[in-house]
């Protein structure tokens, strides 16, 4: 039994921080968000000369082979940071095509830091099932013709290739029928809308008007894609937990430093009794959600124990609902706390707190992991961890 | 990070399992998987068993009887006990006055109580709380005044569990009244046996004589059953306090109690179909158990640091054990409905076999959901852990 982390893994997160801490401060970030691009490519190219880029991707493809309790750290740092770089989207992207198997010269730009990728999965109807597909990839004589739209596509504007789900086969909300694509994002046929969504970050609306699809670009085989799509899902999961670890971190230590600062009749308002007791309840719900997100991300490092599939989504999911609640109740309480100067965009608490709100309906709310769990099998035998 | 247990952690489990499979009466065990009432007689037995394995008192070292295992043994055993479904062995002597003996009591009190501590020969109860004195402990106004070789007490002490029982008891009483109210304190070892020492119930809401208050008339106590110094008891109440281990969560429990729970969603049926379809039912469940999933993970943190010592990340496996041991008796009662109504003490203390209503395991569930709303109150009630939170983790 060891909840360390290793050195290597130490080294990963001091570096981002020494980086956030110098160059990347909350001015800065403001700086960004409202440019145009809204993101940086100064910071890139610095996320991808500390070797954050190359981290995720295999060896064989020039990266550093490194698992989710390796990215649990970086997710964590760039969750304290707030960071607001396509870092996640690519990252998932990238776990899309190691998964796949193939492809392993985009992975390669992946590790240099060349190419940044979005996923392109969620469609309007869907909510949080992505398996509720109806962009549709019909057959033809050189590949796939694709027709639909992806909503709310993480950082799909500053994408160079998409990862997109689309239906071959089967129901729309079936399993089987998936097919996995990945194509350059200037592809005719397709037309990105970027906008910023509240947390500060970017997402686009992407549509396919008859997109031809060559062959070479299908990830996976043809309608079988929803093994990949659902260990992917689960990874990109497990990652936000451990960003929505860092950010709530962070706001419950601004909070607990505003508590120790800021006098009213006569006292640090700390000294106040009812809100002593919501910050040791916010405290509890950290501790209890490091626990989960600790325990999806060994979860996700270990695939190929036995049952590790069930195992795993189990965890991402049970993490993913415990999250949700903690970041929840800390991000309102912490504002709450915070009084008037809670609900300003001067204060980086409440930033913290938008970016609590919008993990929360990524990849899985509450409603949606708590079911998921339900449905596992072996629900009604298991206990506990 | 590697969360698994070592193969010789594995192979303890098993060693463990064992014995337990072989060792444990089958009647008490029943007795505690139904939320039956255990009785002196039953603690006693199971004590013996261990005691005689050697294996009663997990945390004690070596060289006072303890089998010498490390703190991730000492949760694998607590774990199998409460799946197996053992009775608890009592704590106020094990795993409360032992330590305090062990660390501050003279030669003589360490060679006279341990191993009749240990051999279970006296059932020792504590002595703390008072009317006045609940939350605010050192409040207390119990007097032991010296008189030659003994001292005389007088007072009251409330909430006493299983006095009734009890040989011994280890109290917290006043020698001094003109200092700092948590300096005059002195820990006191007396035999319940005494002149001037009257035991009266408290029955609890679920009508089972489980505490008491206990008073103290001119009571002669030898100056020997002193523990240390007079005056100096409060740090040694702290040590004790501090000297809960992980088990507070009691995460193994509440494992068994949620595996209860399934069946009783698999065999219940609410409109025709089994309960646990049912999504406003399975929702709780599940959300409990991914916050019993969460506890199990932060006490095994917790323990993974045990050689620090255990600090006051005590407070947060106290306040989220209690409330899903709460949560836990909760959901039970609704998973029968109104099954659970019909009040049946013969059944629960075992004097007759079968429940009057002919559903043994929805029986004793309401009385289980009224007695466990103890467990937010006692060993300092989880409103003084969020104040320990706060002071001692957070320096609010
Ligand atoms: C079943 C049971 C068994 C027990 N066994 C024993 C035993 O064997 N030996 C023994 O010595 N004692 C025993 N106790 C006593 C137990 O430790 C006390 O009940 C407990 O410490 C609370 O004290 P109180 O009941 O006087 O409540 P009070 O201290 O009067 O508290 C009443 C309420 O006010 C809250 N409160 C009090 N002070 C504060 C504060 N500063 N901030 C916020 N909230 C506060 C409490 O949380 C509680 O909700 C037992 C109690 C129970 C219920």
């Amino acid at each position: 039994m060891d909840f360390n982390f290793n050195q290597e893994q130490l080294q990963f997160a001091d570096a981002l921080k020494r980086w956030i801490g110098r160059d990347y401060s909350f001015e800065t970030r403001r700086g960004i968000i409202h440019s145009d691009t809204g993101t940086s490519d100064t910071a890139w190219a610095t996320l991808a000369e500390l070797g954050m880029t190359a981290l995720p991707v295999p060896e064989e493809h020039g990266g550093f082979n490194g698992n989710a309790v390796d990215m649990f750290v970086v997710m964590q740092e760039l969750g304290r940071g707030l960071v607001v770089e396509p870092y996640f989207a690519t990252v998932l992207g990238a776990e899309f095509l190691r998964l796949a198997g193939g492809r392993g010269d985009l992975l390669e730009q992946v590790a240099t830091g060349e190419l940044k990728l979005a996923c392109a999965l969620g469609e309007r109807q869907s909510r949080h099932d992505m398996f509720d597909i109806a962009t549709r990839a019909d057959a033809n004589g050189d590949g796939w013709v694709l027709n639909g739209e992806k909503k709310v596509v993480l950082h799909g504007g500053q994408a160079g290739m998409l990862v997109v789900s689309a239906r071959s086969s089967g129901e729309q909300r079936g399993q089987d029928g998936v097919s996995l694509f990945v194509l350059p994002a200037d592809t005719a046929g397709i037309t990105v809308s970027d906008y910023r969504t509240l947390d500060g970050q970017r997402a686009a609306d992407v549509r396919f008007d008859k997109v031809q699809v060559p062959r070479a670009n299908l990830l996976g085989a043809e309608g079988r894609g929803a093994d990949i799509f659902d260990a992917a899902l689960d990874y990109g999961a497990g990652l936000l937990c451990a960003e929505a670890l860092g950010a709530m971190e962070a706001i419950f230590e601004a909070t607990l430093e505003y508590l120790k600062t800021r006098q009213q009749f006569g006292a640090p308002i700390g000294k106040f009794q009812a809100l002593q007791h919501r910050m040791a309840d916010m405290y509890i719900h950290l501790e209890q959600a490091r626990s989960m997100a600790l325990l999806a991300a060994v979860k996700l490092a270990s695939p190929d124990a036995e049952g590790a599939a069930t195992e795993r989504r189990r965890a991402v999911s049970a993490a993913k609902y415990r999250i949700n609640q903690a970041a929840r109740y800390v991000g309102q309480q912490a504002v709450q706390l915070h009084g008037g100067m809670g609900v300003t965009d001067e204060l980086p608490a409440a930033h913290y707190f938008k970016r609590l709100a919008t993990i929360e309906l990524t990849l899985g709310d509450s409603d949606h992991h708590l079911a998921r769990f339900i449905a596992q099998p072996g629900f009604m035998e298991r206990t506990a961890a | 990070m590697d969360l698994t247990y070592t193969d010789d952690d594995l192979a303890f489990r098993d060693e463990v399992r064992a014995f337990l499979a072989e060792a444990l009466p089958a009647d008490l065990q029943h007795k505690v998987r139904h939320h039956l009432r255990l009785n002196k007689e039953d603690s006693v037995r199971w004590h013996k068993i261990l005691a005689s394995k050697g294996w009663v008192a997990p945390g004690w070292p070596v060289e006072f009887g303890g089998p010498g295992w490390t703190p991730v043994q000492r949760h694998i055993f607590d774990e199998e006990c409460a799946r197996a479904g053992t009775p608890q062995i009592m704590p106020f002597g094990v795993n409360m006055v032992a330590p305090v003996i062990m660390a501050f009591g003279s030669p003589e009190q360490k060679a006279h109580y341990l191993p009749r501590i240990l051999s279970c020969e006296d059932w020792w109860c504590q002595g703390y709380s008072e009317p006045g004195a609940g939350s605010d402990l050192a409040s207390l106004k119990t007097t032991a005044v010296r008189d030659g070789d003994h001292y005389i007490v007088n007072g009251q002490k409330t909430w006493t569990t299983l006095a009734q029982h009890a040989d011994m008891i280890f109290c917290l009483v006043r020698t001094d009244t003109g200092v700092r109210k948590q300096e005059g304190i002195s820990f006191l070892l007396i035999n319940m046996h005494s002149p001037g020492i009257t035991v009266r119930p408290i029955i609890m809401l679920d009508e089972d004589h489980e505490v008491n208050e206990v008073f103290f008339d001119n009571v002669r106590v030898p100056v020997a059953n002193l523990v240390g110094q007079e005056n100096k008891g409060w740090t040694y109440a702290k040590y004790l306090l501090g000297h809960e281990r992980t088990g507070i969560a009691a995460v193994g429990r509440s494992k068994r109690e949620l595996a209860f729970l399934k069946t009783l969603a698999a065999r219940e049926r609410k409109n025709g179909r089994p309960l646990i379809e049912d999504p406003l039912f399975s929702a709780k469940l599940a959300s409990l158990e991914i916050e019993l999933m969460a506890l199990e993970t932060t006490v095994l943190r917790v323990l993974s640091r045990a050689d620090k010592g255990p600090g006051p990340e005590a407070s947060v496996l106290k306040v989220r054990g209690t409330d899903i041991q709460q949560q836990l008796s909760e959901l039970m009662v609704e998973a029968v409905g109104p099954m659970a109504l019909p009040f049946d003490p013969a059944y629960l203390e075992g004097e007759r076999e079968h429940s009057l209503v002919d559903d043994d395991d929805a029986a004793p569930l309401l009385s289980h959901y009224f007695n466990y709303r103890k467990t937010s109150i006692y060993g300092g009630s989880n409103e003084i852990q969020r104040n320990i939170i706060t002071q001692m983790i957070l320096g609010l």
